[in-house]
């Protein structure tokens, strides 16, 4: 299995500095960094990968029994890690990509030596004294507002095209298609990601922490960020002056900045 | 503001220009707010974080909201379902970022009276002299109907994907009985016969049809064993019942009276009896008797013919000719209908050939057609004396595949010889596809 071709892995940055991966979370790829890639290519070697499903991975490795877990998209970056032998690699994980890094650092502590969690939720759904911000009704509508645009997309929407930093001529077509998905592959993700409660993982960490929230977040509100800090024991808290889920595409420099502090504060 | 409807307009022309003029005056009156506020579909601006600062009067009435509640208080994804808002979130949001612009998006908005409208969404990225993205504008199209109509799209497409999952099955179950159907009007395999070869063909025209040839070869006795192969008229499931019916009264008359002319004469019977009335029925056939002799090493063959194609004989040395058992008549057609026999004896090397006429008329030529013939026929086997009953069809496996689609009608063989050497009977051979 070629797991460079398989999950789209695209290396940049300084080639001799410490490794810093960079994972993606529902709805879109790699491309979500974009704006993150330029602030630590400096001094640090980025690694950029797409889940299998997503962007320019593999499609013909999909496999709904996998992806229908968490564990699954965990087991990518563990593959990720594996293949370009990494150690004490940074983890920034963002939305979804938070919890599957605590997964994967759980499974390969030597691999990933610390985490960033950008506006990470390890579970959206509102339980007993937990407010995760969601019914599972909700859910279930966000998986009907996907079916009816995937109607009106899957025709004009091409496969998405490789994502290559290199290659600077594709971006138009990129951006057009970065979040585009097959409809059957996306159901599986966004059920996995909205669904799944992983808050007795949090326990598990080890490693550094930094979570990263924003202001004003529909998906994850402030009290999961406030959540997910206190069940990490010497977790960093920083919340950004961003409004919406995505800080490192609203906010970027506020969000690089945290990211940077954070990175030189673990030498 | 004139209007410029020629170089010198007369009179008339020019009272003309001048009521024009004014229906466009009043035209202009409908001002550049009002277009904005009652514009056909609804408008609305945010800043950058969402915040709405500026939003339309048709889109306020569509969701029964009050400009001082919304404006400076609540961003775009406020006014959308908690889907929707999570759509925007990890969709809308991050494309409009990347690139500046995006239109069509099929989002759902929340009424004050709790009420949805499905909509369909544009948006587009200000940009400010250096550049810098000030603000986002928004236009949103009530889309209630193409709403239903997509839905109603998606329920035929769910129901014609159903209709034709269950085609398939169906389909295919048909296919399974028709090939058990046909397994059951051909014998598996043909019994060894002691210092004889034979070898089979068999091929159906139309993969989901029920071919109408058929043939068999069984033993009588310790010394005798008959044979036959002929074609019902017509093909499907009709034709499969006659050629059923053929199959089992030759067998039955065979072990009664073995002689081919009684057999042939029994079946005419019972296919005539049969067939009387509105749906007549008939078939070909050459019905034969083959007798080895373990001391001569030689086999005699006596066969009777009803309106079949005579059998081929082809000798060892290259001798070649139709066995003619003239004046056969279609079995079944007539009530009494008489039938001739002629007999010969194989001896080693030599080949006996029964063959339907999908073989003899496949057309050939660039046209197609030509037919292939009885003589051209007869060329090829001549081309191949000397080999073996399972070689010679082999051969005119090799033929009929070179026709190809000129061959458009069943086709079955039975060839029945004596190996050169006396070494052992062998298996039959089955060529069937």
């Amino acid at each position: 299995m070629d797991i460079r071709r398989r999950n789209n892995i695209q290396i940049t940055g300084r080639p001799d500095g410490p490794t810093v991966v960079l994972a993606h979370g529902f709805g879109c790829d790699q491309n979500m960094w974009r704006l993150t890639v330029p602030a630590l290519a400096e001094h640090y070697r980025v690694v950029l990968f797409d889940y299998v499903g997503s962007g320019g991975s593999d499609l013909s490795a999909w496999e709904e029994t996998r992806y229908s877990v968490l564990s699954g998209y965990a087991q990518d970056v563990v593959d990720v890690c594996e293949e370009l032998d990494l150690r004490h690699a940074v983890f920034v994980g963002h939305s979804v990509s938070a919890m599957a890094g605590v997964l994967a650092a759980h499974a390969a502590p030597e691999r990933i030596g610390a985490l960033v969690m950008v506006a990470p939720s390890p579970c959206y759904i509102d339980s007993d004294g937990y407010r995760g911000g969601f019914s599972a009704e909700d859910i279930d509508e966000l998986l009907a507002s996907l079916e009816s645009n995937y109607l009106g997309w899957s025709a004009t929407m091409a496969p998405v095209i490789m994502g290559n930093p290199e290659r600077p001529e594709l971006g138009e077509e990129l951006t057009n298609s970065f979040c585009a998905t097959d409809p059957d592959i996306a159901r599986v993700f966004a059920r996995t990601t909205f669904l799944t409660d992983s808050r007795d993982d949090l326990k598990t960490v080890t490693a550094p922490t930094l979570v990263l929230e924003c202001a004003q977040d529909v998906i994850a509100p402030r009290e999961v960020g406030a959540y997910v800090h206190a069940a990490i024991p010497g977790s960093t808290l920083v919340t950004l002056p961003a409004t919406g889920h995505c800080p490192q595409l609203s906010a970027p420099e506020a969000t690089n900045t945290a990211i940077l502090d954070f990175l030189r504060s673990l030498r | 503001m004139t209007f410029p409807l020629g170089d010198a307009p007369e009179p008339s022309e020019a009272q003309d220009a001048a009521s024009t003029d004014a229906a466009f005056t009043a035209l202009l009156e409908d001002s550049v707010d009002d277009l904005y506020e009652s514009a056909p579909c609804g408008y609305l601006s945010t800043l950058m974080d969402g915040t709405i600062a500026k939003i339309n009067a048709t889109l306020l009435g569509r969701l029964g909201l009050e400009r001082r509640d919304v404006v400076g208080h609540q961003r775009f994804a406020d006014l959308l379902t908690v889907g929707g808002k999570l759509y925007h979130e990890t969709h809308f949001a991050p494309l409009l970022q990347m690139k500046g612009a995006i239109s069509g998006i099929a989002l759902e908005m929340k009424k004050a009276d709790g009420g949805r409208i499905p909509v369909l969404v544009s948006s587009v990225v200000k940009h400010g002299g250096e550049g810098e993205p000030l603000l986002i504008r928004t236009t949103v199209f009530d889309a209630c109907d193409r709403r239903a109509y997509e839905e109603e799209l998606q329920r035929r497409k769910q129901e014609a994907e159903r209709a034709h999952r269950q085609a398939e099955a169906d389909r295919a179950r048909l296919q399974e009985a028709l090939a058990a159907l046909q397994q059951s009007l051909l014998p598996a395999s043909l019994p060894a016969v002691p210092g004889v070869e034979t070898a089979t063909y068999y091929h159906t025209a139309a993969p989901d049809r029920l071919g109408g040839d058929f043939y068999d070869l069984f033993a009588l006795d310790g010394e005798r064993w008959a044979f036959f192969l002929g074609d019902v008229c017509g093909k499907g499931p009709e034709a499969a019942a006659v050629t059923s019916l053929t199959r089992y009264t030759l067998r039955a008359a065979a072990l009664h009276d073995p002689d081919p002319v009684t057999a042939l004469t029994t079946l005419n019977t019972v296919l005539h009896e049969r067939c009387t009335g509105g749906d007549p029925r008939y078939c070909t056939a050459i019905f034969g008797i083959l007798t080895p002799d373990p001391e001569t090493g030689r086999a005699a063959v006596e066969v009777a013919s009803g309106g079949h194609p005579p059998a081929l004989v082809i000798r060892a040395d290259g001798g070649t000719d139709f066995l003619p058992t003239p004046g056969g008549l279609l079995v079944g057609a007539l009530p009494e209908a008489s039938f001739t026999s002629a007999t010969t004896t194989l001896g080693p090397g030599d080949t006996l050939l029964l063959y339907t006429d999908g073989l003899t008329e496949a057309r050939t030529g660039p046209d197609r057609a030509e037919l292939y013939g009885d003589r051209a026929l007869l060329d090829f086997v001549a081309g191949h004396a000397g080999a073996s009953p399972q070689g010679m069809v082999e051969a005119l496996t090799g033929l009929l595949e070179s026709l190809g689609d000129g061959v458009d009608d069943d086709t079955a063989l039975l060839a029945v010889g004596v190996p050169r050497t006396l070494a052992s009977s062998r298996p039959a051979t089955d060529h069937r596809r």
